[in-house]
């Protein structure tokens, strides 16, 4: 089968690269802000040109729980 | 600090928003037809366009890549922009991926009903299409990744992830799943034959699921759920551990599609311990996005958007628990070929990815157009129209299915088949045929009603321009080093794990099974189809004889006593593609040679109903009529012979003369019984394909 002969050499690169990239993942510190991404999200943009419903920003609910 | 002022998108979204309404309301449509045809044979209108082992495939083509894919990608644009406080890296290249993937599904809606298909489950596309879809994908993947390069947000939001593995791993898997050898325009073999083509394809199929239905929509709930509920998901720590845990572990599950067929018990066994394991993260997920709620549950009374989300998400939750249910082998053998898969199916596709997406549409039609949705009780009447048809739908195909898979299992008590006639099974659950068409028409029907309340709430709307935000850039490091500084930024680096963590999956399954041949023990007696078979099978294909008939026996004594010899993967070797089926709505073929005269499947074919006196198949007339087409059968057999079928270069070079020898002894075996003139017919390559089935083992 000469499908092996590609899928094994593109794995191991890949294997090779996560090995570094997983590193340098810790470095960019995506993860070590576990509590502000998830309220980010609710704030909405353009509140001043926006007609839709939700635009007067009503209080983002649970925001007080977090320490 | 500079603050920079720009504008997302929003044009793009509108675009594929009203893409998913229409192509949504087609699928279904062709849904309610294609259950109408199971209900009532006559529906397939003697139109061999029409039938429904063709029109079955652009159902579910429709289905996923129509309106479930153009709602992941109105979600997608909506979302990701925003998440990354940019507007998408290229105009133009949105609206390539727009208009290319409405080609595309167009194309599909075109060559399908033609019978233009490669056979292979929710790949069905042929080649050039194949190429078109490799492109169109290639295309979104640059304009997504590089509005992740030009962001100003600098973390990715967990809903970013999910997108990003559904690009990566989607892309990967149709590229491997679709290699294929072309003989023309409209036809080509896959490069894997037998055992191998079909773990490759359920590989494909089971994560066509997980990352074209699960991980997009993971991805839609994670932003739209807090959005529509105005509050925080309810632990960001769990969305980052459901993300990597379930990419990781589903790729791994596909032979649970497999089970009790002759692949390798140790792959089979695999799969059902993956799909075991796939409940945890699953479920983390489910739960995550129902506690979004927690304290404004009261909330759920009154806004269908919510209502929509959380029957999805809990929908989301069944399916992920009935799946691994399913997957357990004992059970598998009750629900396997039977419609309670379709049951299965329909409570995720209909449920979670057609809640979500109507959640998400009510919730993004009033900020897309500036104005308040018309009705909220319309939103409300289609939630529950939608809810009912689900709840009838897939009640119905649930006792459809164990019940006939009981009577497929059942002995008396002297030890026969307590139903050897398969038609009996299928007259019993012919009501329920019917009971979930009206389930299906019920949720076609709500889906109507959305239609007319969108279109009420933007009649003579100004369509706004493009949302303004502000934001701050993201101050990257200097360009010096740009190694370093390449690998530094993170969507790399996560796209590079995603896709580690699927190849990693997905080579554990593949690779072992290509290099051991051990897995795949050649049976001496076994010889490939002959020029004329090799026609017949194509013909098999075109008219989508898969969709309802399998080719597999699996190694149960009720199986064994119904069909015959249990089927070995050593008989599969020349089989490109392989043809073992998922749905048994007729019986099993593969032992069908030679167990009824050449006349037989004639007069089966012209007309079911004239052997079966309850059959529901359709009839198939036009093949005593049409002519066969043996110009190509030479391109075949090279074709087959360069993917390492051995044929000898005598068949090779007389390929059409062989065939024509073996048609005209048939059509003389024709003649005997009185039916002339059929050696130029396609039925007799259809007959010499049928009657070869299975027999080599005999040998």
């Amino acid at each position: 089968m000469g499908i092996l002969w590609m899928l094994v050499p593109l794995a191991l690169a890949l294997s090779g690269i996560a090995v570094v990239a997983y590193v340098w993942a810790w470095r960019n510190r995506q993860f070590d802000d576990m509590e502000t991404p998830a309220y980010r999200v609710l704030f909405e943009d353009g509140a001043a040109t926006r007609r839709g419903p939700r635009a007067n920003g009503e209080a983002v609910r649970g925001k007080e729980e977090t320490p | 600090m500079t603050i920079e002022r720009f504008r997302y998108d929003d044009d793009i979204v509108r675009k594929f928003v009203w893409a998913t309404v229409i192509w949504g309301l087609v699928g279904m449509l062709v849904g309610v037809l294609i259950a109408f045809q199971l209900a009532f044979w006559k529906a397939n209108l003697g139109i061999p366009y029409l039938t429904f082992g063709r029109l079955r495939p652009l159902h579910t083509n429709a289905v996923i890549f129509a309106f479930a894919g153009n709602s992941f990608f109105a979600g997608m644009y909506y979302a990701s922009q925003r998440l990354l406080k940019a507007r998408m890296y290229s105009d133009k290249l949105s609206r390539i991926h727009f208009w290319g993937w409405q080609l595309i599904i167009v194309a599909a809606a075109i060559t399908l009903p033609l019978g233009i298909t490669t056979s292979k489950e929710y790949a069905e596309l042929e080649w050039p299409i194949d190429l078109a879809i490799t492109a169109v994908w290639v295309v979104m993947a640059i304009n997504y990744f590089g509005t992740i390069f030009k962001r100003r947000e600098r973390h990715l939001y967990v809903a970013i992830w999910f997108f990003i593995a559904s690009i990566v791993t989607v892309a990967v898997l149709h590229i491997f799943n679709s290699l294929e050898l072309p003989i023309s325009m409209t036809k080509s073999y896959s490069v894997y034959a037998g055992v191998q083509d079909a773990l490759v394809q359920w590989w494909y199929g089971h994560n066509a699921v997980a990352f074209f239905l699960t991980t997009p929509f993971l991805g839609l709930m994670y932003y739209f759920m807090p959005k529509a509920a105005n509050g925080p998901i309810y632990s960001y720590r769990l969305s980052i551990i459901h993300f990597w845990s379930l990419i990781f572990l589903y790729i791994w599950a596909g032979p649970h599609h497999l089970l009790f067929t002759s692949l390798p018990d140790w792959a089979q066994t695999m799969g059902m311990l993956f799909s075991l394991m796939l409940i945890a993260p699953s479920w983390g997920g489910m739960i995550n996005g129902l506690l979004t709620l927690r304290g404004a549950w009261d909330k759920l009374r009154e806004d269908p958007i919510l209502k929509f989300m959380v029957v999805a998400i809990t929908f989301y939750g069944m399916s992920t628990f009935e799946g691994p249910m399913l997957s357990i082998k004992s059970l598998n053998k009750l629900s396997h070929y039977t419609d309670w898969t379709i049951s299965h199916v329909h409570g995720g596709a209909l449920g979670w990815n057609g809640f979500l997406t109507y959640g998400m549409i009510y919730w993004l039609i009033p900020r897309l157009y500036g104005r308040e949705l018309y009705s909220k009780k319309l939103a409300t009447a289609h939630f529950w129209m939608g809810l009912l048809g689900i709840l009838i739908y897939m009640l119905a195909m649930y006792i459809a299915g164990v019940t006939q898979g009981l009577m497929w299992l059942d002995f008396d008590s002297d030890g026969y088949l307590k139903y050897p006639n398969f038609v009996e099974t299928v007259k019993a659950i012919v009501p329920l045929y019917w009971i979930r068409m009206f389930g299906g028409l019920l949720y076609l029907g709500g889906a109507l009603v959305m239609l007319y309340n969108v279109v009420k709430t933007i009649a003579g709307v100004t369509v706004p321009e493009d949302t303004e935000a502000e934001a701050a850039p993201y101050e990257r490091k200097p360009l010096v080093g740009s190694f370093h500084y390449r690998l530094e930024a993170a969507p790399v680096t996560l796209t590079v794990l995603a896709t580690i963590a699927i190849l990693i999956g997905g080579l554990a399954e593949t690779i072992p099974m290509m290099a051991i041949e051990a897995n795949v023990p050649s049976i001496s007696s076994v010889k490939p189809y002959t020029p004329l078979e090799l026609a017949g099978r194509d013909i098999y294909i075109r008219e989508g004889c898969n969709n309802c008939h399998s080719q597999m026996i699996r190694p149960l004594r009720a199986e064994v006593e119904r069909y015959g010899e249990y089927s070995k993967s050593g008989e599969f070797v020349y089989d490109h593609p392989f043809l073992w089926g998922s749905k048994r709505t007729g019986p099993d073929l593969h032992r069908i040679g030679g167990k009824y005269p050449n006349l037989w499947h004639l007069r089966h074919m012209e007309d079911p109903r004239a052997i079966v006196e309850d059959s529901i198949m359709p009839a198939y007339a036009w093949l005593l009529e049409n002519k066969m087409n043996l110009n190509d059968v030479q391109a075949k057999v090279k074709a087959m012979k360069h993917l390492g079928v051995p044929y000898d270069r005598d068949t090779v070079t007389n390929a059409k003369t062989l065939a024509e020898a073996q048609a005209e002894a048939i059509a003389d075996d024709l003649a005997a019984s009185g039916i002339d003139g059929m050696q130029d017919k396609e039925i007799t390559a259809l007959i010499a394909y049928l009657q070869r089935l299975g027999t080599d083992i005999k040998k």
